[in-house]
C-alpha cells in the first residue's frame, strides 16, 4: 500500500515538475508565466495527435513539445516584442488552448471531448518520470554552472545590469520562454501518453496553476521547485486512492469533496508561504532595448 | 574661450583622441537630446563632463557606450569611426561605464556580478570561478580595492559596490572608463578613495570620463572639462584655467550665485517642532531599530539641517514626522508642533496648523505627474476657503493664483494646462516650492529640495528656503547633499543608522568632521 502510494506519487507528479521546470526558465528570466496551463494543455493534445499518427510516444512527445512552444512564440510575441501586460496575455493564451484543442480535436476526430484511445504498447510506461528527475537535475547544474544560466538569472533581477554587460535581455527571454514552452509541451505529453491513454477535454485541470505555486513555493529554484512539486503530486495521489473508500459508517465520501484535496494544499501552501519566497525582481516588467 | 579652444586645436593635432564625437545628433520623439555634440579627451587623463539635468551628457555617453546608436555624427575611439550596435561591441574597443545606479543584482555574489557577460569558461560550457576569482584577487589588491567575493550584493555597503562596479571594467580590460554621476551616494571619505584610485588609473594610461553636476569635484579631480547645455557643448576648458563660478555660468547660460549670502538666524522664543524619544522599529543598514530614541527640536526662524548618506534612517524619520499616527512609522515617541502634540493627529490636521512639506521624492509624494499644474497647485490646498466654496472648487480663483505662482516661481513654460510630468525636474520643483510657500509655513519640511535640480534652480530653492525661515518658519532640511546641508543649515544634526549621532553649530562645522560622522565614526 506505501508502496504504491509512492509509486503514484511519484507518477502524477511528473507533469507538474515537467511544467515547474518550465515555468522556472520564464520566471527566472523575468516573464512571468500564467500560461504554463495552456501550453500543458496544448502540448498534452499535440503529444497524443502525434502519438496516434507515428505510433511512437518520443515522436508524439516531440510534437507535444512542438505544440508547447508554438503557444509560447505567441506569448513571447506578444509580452517580450509588444510589452503586453503579462497576466492578461497569459489569461489570453490558456482560452485559447482551451478553445483550439476541442475545435481541432473536432477536425481530426469528429468529437470534441476526446482524441481516440492510444494503445498501452505505444505509450510510455515510465521514461518520462526519470526524464523528469534527470531534468531537475539538468536544470540546477545549468542554472549554476553555465553563462546562460547566469544571464537568465540576470535578466530576471537586474535586466539593465545584464544590458550593460553587453548581452541582449529580449534574447535571452525569448530563448526561456520558448524553453518552457517545450518543457510545459513535455508536461502535458505526459499527461495524456503517459499517465493516461488519450487527451480528454481540459485534461490539465489547473496542473499549470499548481506547477506555477510549486514555483513560487519552492523559490524558483530546480530543487525545491520539484520537491513542492512531489507535495501536490502525494496530494494527488492520496486523493486518487481515497476515492470510493467509506471513512465513516459505509457511505464512502462524495468523490467531489475528495477531488478538492490537491486543490486545497495548493491554497494552503500558497497562502502560508508565498509572503516568504522572494520572486525575481524585474518579473512581470517589460525590457525595452536602447 | 578663444584661447582655450585655440589650446585645444593644437592638442588636436599633436595627439589622437582617446574619444572624440563629432556633431552627435540625437532625437527621443520631439525632444532633441543632442545637436551636434563635438566631444574630445585625450589618452591619459580625467575628462569631467558637467552639464544641469537634461543638458544631455548621459546622453552623449549612452551612445559613446553603444546603448542606443546617434541619429547623426561619428564616434572615434582611439582615431578610429565606430558603429557600435550594442554595449557588447563598446565593451570590445575597450570602453567601461560605471553606471549611476549601480547595475548590480542583489541576491547574487560579487563574482557573478563582476564575470557576467565575460564568463571564462572551462570545457568551452561551464563558468570557470576559480580562474576568475584568482585575476579578480590578483587585480584587487593591485588597486587595493578588496571585495569579499562571495557575498551578496545587497549585503555590501554602497562604497564596496562601487568598487565592485570598477572592478568589473578593470575585469573587461577597459581603457576607457566612463563614470556617471559617481559620488552620488558616496561619503566624503568614499568619494576621496574613488578619486585616490581614478588618478592611480590615470596615471596608468587608462583615461576617464567623469559625468557630474559637482563643481567641487571638477575642481579638484580632473584635467579638462567639457560643459553641456540644452544639448550642445558650450565649453571645454583644461581645469587650470578656470574656476567653479565661470562653469557655472556655461552650465546656465546666465550668471549664477553659487554661494548665496545666508544671514544670520534670528531665533524667535517658539518651537516649531520638537521630537522627543522617536523611535521606530526594525532594523536599518547595521543597527537594531530603523530609528532609535530619536531628540531634536527646530525653533521657528530657524534652519537645521540632517546631514547624512541615504538609507541610514532619514526617509523613516520624515515619514514618523508626518504620520506620527501610523504605526508603521512611529513605534513610540512624542512629536509636537508648535507646541502643539501631535502625535494622534491626521495628516491633513498636521498641514492646517502651517505645516508645509517638500517632500523626498517629488514624483511620488508631490505631484500628480499626469494631472495639468494647476490641478497640482491645489493639492493640499483644494479645502482652503480661498479656492473652495461649498464644497464646490472656486477654479477661477484657482486659475489667478496658480498663475500668479508659476510667474513668481519662475515654473517654465508658464502653462497651467501642461502635465506636470511634462516639466523639467527643476521645474516640478519649483511648482511644489510654490505650492507648500502659498501656506505661508510656519514649520517647513525641506527632504531632498535640490535633488536632480539644476544650479540655476538650487540657487532660486534655497534663497527661498532662507527667506522662509526670515519670515519665521522653522526649517528641517534632510539632504543628501553637503552643498545644501553646508550652506543653510544655522544647525547640523548627522545621522548614523537610525541616531543621531552628532550636532554641530553653523560656526563649528567642517565638512571633514561632518563626513567622518556620516561614515559612523
Amino acid at each position: 500500500m506505501t508502496a504504491q502510494l509512492v509509486a503514484s506519487t511519484l507518477r502524477v507528479s511528473t507533469p507538474l515538475i515537467f511544467a515547474a521546470l518550465g515555468g522556472m526558465f520564464c520566471e527566472r528570466s523575468g516573464v512571468i508565466n500564467i500560461a504554463l496551463e495552456g501550453m500543458m494543455l496544448m502540448g498534452a493534445f499535440g503529444a497524443a495527435v502525434g502519438t496516434l499518427v507515428s505510433h511512437s510516444p518520443w515522436l508524439g512527445s516531440v510534437c507535444g513539445m512542438g505544440a508547447g512552444v508554438a503557444l509560447a512564440a505567441i506569448y513571447g510575441l506578444f509580452v517580450i516584442r509588444l510589452r503586453a501586460n503579462q497576466i492578461v496575455a497569459g489569461m489570453a493564451i490558456n482560452m485559447l488552448a482551451m478553445g483550439l484543442t476541442p475545435f481541432i480535436c473536432k477536425i481530426l476526430y469528429d468529437v470534441t471531448g476526446s482524441t481516440p484511445s492510444i494503445p498501452i504498447a505505444e505509450r510510455f510506461q515510465s521514461a518520462p518520470l526519470y526524464l523528469s528527475w534527470g531534468l531537475v537535475v539538468i536544470c540546477f547544474l545549468w542554472m549554476r554552472y553555465t553563462p546562460t544560466g547566469l544571464w537568465v538569472s540576470f535578466a530576471g533581477e537586474h535586466p539593465e545590469a545584464l544590458a550593460a554587460a553587453g548581452i541582449r535581455v529580449n534574447r535571452v527571454r525569448w530563448v526561456a520562454v520558448l524553453v518552457s514552452g517545450a518543457l510545459a509541451g513535455m508536461g502535458g505529453a505526459s499527461l495524456s501518453i503517459f499517465l493516461s491513454s488519450s487527451f480528454s477535454r481540459d485534461m490539465t485541470a489547473g496542473r499549470g496553476f499548481m506547477a506555477l505555486a510549486a514555483l513560487i513555493f519552492g523559490k524558483w529554484k530546480p530543487l525545491p521547485t520539484a520537491l513542492a512539486c512531489l507535495l501536490f503530486g502525494f496530494a494527488d495521489a492520496v486523493q486518487i486512492r481515497l476515492q470510493g473508500v467509506a471513512l465513516w459508517g459505509d457511505q464512502p465520501i462524495p468523490v467531489q469533496f475528495i477531488q478538492i484535496l490537491p486543490y486545497l494544499v495548493t491554497i494552503l501552501v500558497l497562502a502560508g508561504f508565498v509572503g516568504r519566497s522572494r520572486a525575481p525582481k524585474a518579473l512581470g516588467t517589460a525590457f525595452q532595448e536602447g | 574661450m578663444d584661447s582655450n579652444s585655440d589650446t585645444a586645436a593644437v592638442m588636436a593635432t599633436s595627439t589622437t583622441a582617446a574619444v572624440e564625437l563629432r556633431g552627435l545628433t540625437k532625437h527621443f520623439g520631439s525632444v532633441q537630446a543632442n545637436a551636434g555634440v563635438n566631444l574630445r579627451v585625450e589618452p591619459g587623463t580625467i575628462h569631467g563632463v558637467i552639464g544641469e539635468n537634461g543638458a544631455g551628457k548621459s546622453t552623449a555617453m549612452k551612445m559613446l557606450y553603444g546603448i542606443f546608436p546617434p541619429d547623426a555624427g561619428e564616434i572615434l575611439v582611439n582615431g578610429k569611426p565606430c558603429a557600435w550596435n550594442s554595449p557588447a561591441d563598446a565593451i570590445a574597443a575597450g570602453i567601461g561605464m560605471v553606471h549611476q545606479h549601480f547595475m548590480l543584482a542583489g541576491p547574487y555574489s560579487a563574482l557573478d556580478n563582476i564575470l557576467l557577460g565575460a564568463e571564462p569558461l572551462r570545457w568551452g560550457m561551464i563558468v570557470d570561478r576559480k580562474k576568475a576569482r584568482a585575476e579578480l584577487q590578483a587585480l584587487a589588491s593591485r588597486y587595493g580595492l578588496a571585495v569579499n567575493w562571495d557575498e551578496p550584493i545587497e549585503t555590501l555597503p554602497v562604497g564596496v559596490q562601487q568598487r565592485i562596479e570598477i572592478l568589473k571594467l578593470l575585469y573587461r580590460d577597459a581603457q576607457i572608463l566612463i563614470l556617471d554621476e559617481p559620488t552620488a551616494v558616496l561619503t566624503p571619505q568614499e568619494t576621496n578613495d574613488l578619486f585616490r584610485n581614478l588618478k592611480k588609473l590615470r596615471d596608468e594610461g587608462k583615461t576617464i570620463l567623469l559625468i557630474t553636476h559637482k563643481l567641487r569635484e571638477v575642481m579638484s579631480f580632473t584635467d579638462r572639462v567639457t560643459v553641456f547645455r540644452a544639448g550642445k557643448v558650450t565649453g571645454e576648458v583644461p581645469t587650470a584655467q578656470t574656476n567653479p563660478q565661470e562653469l557655472a555660468n556655461l552650465m546656465v547660460g546666465r550668471k549664477v550665485v553659487l554661494n548665496i549670502d545666508v544671514p544670520p538666524a534670528r531665533l524667535r522664543e517658539e518651537q516649531a517642532i520638537e521630537v522627543t524619544d522617536l523611535c521606530l522599529a526594525g532594523t536599518v543598514a547595521g543597527s537594531r531599530h530603523k530609528l532609535t530614541e530619536i531628540s531634536f527640536s527646530v525653533k521657528r526662524g530657524e534652519i537645521v539641517g540632517i546631514a547624512g548618506v541615504e538609507g541610514n534612517g532619514q526617509t523613516e524619520l520624515l515619514q514618523a514626522i508626518l504620520h506620527p499616527r501610523d504605526p508603521r512609522c512611529r513605534t513610540s515617541g512624542t512629536v509636537k508642533f508648535l507646541g502643539e502634540d501631535v502625535t494622534s493627529y491626521e495628516t491633513l490636521r498636521i498641514r492646517d496648523l502651517g505645516v508645509a512639506v517638500i517632500p523626498e521624492d517629488r514624483q511620488q509624494e508631490g505631484l500628480l505627474l499626469e494631472r495639468p499644474v494647476s490641478e497640482n497647485f491645489l493639492l493640499g490646498l483644494q479645502r482652503s476657503p480661498a479656492f473652495s466654496h461649498a464644497g464646490f472648487l472656486n477654479s477661477t480663483n484657482l486659475q489667478k493664483a496658480a498663475a500668479q505662482a508659476v510667474e513668481e516661481y519662475d515654473v517654465r513654460p508658464r502653462d497651467l494646462t501642461l502635465p506636470a510630468g511634462k516639466l523639467s525636474g527643476g521645474n516640478q520643483q519649483k511648482l511644489i516650492v510654490a505650492r507648500e510657500f502659498q501656506r505661508k509655513p510656519r514649520v517647513l519640511i525641506a527632504a531632498q529640495p535640490t535633488r536632480g535640480v539644476d544650479v540655476g534652480a538650487i540657487e532660486f530653492i534655497h534663497n527661498r528656503i532662507v527667506r522662509a525661515r526670515d519670515e519665521g518658519a522653522g526649517v528641517l532640511l534632510v539632504s543628501f547633499e553637503l552643498d545644501d546641508i553646508l550652506t543653510l543649515s544655522d544647525r547640523v544634526l548627522v545621522m548614523y543608522e537610525g541616531r543621531i549621532v552628532a550636532e554641530f553649530s553653523r560656526s563649528e562645522v567642517s565638512e571633514r568632521e561632518l563626513g567622518l560622522k556620516m561614515a559612523g565614526s
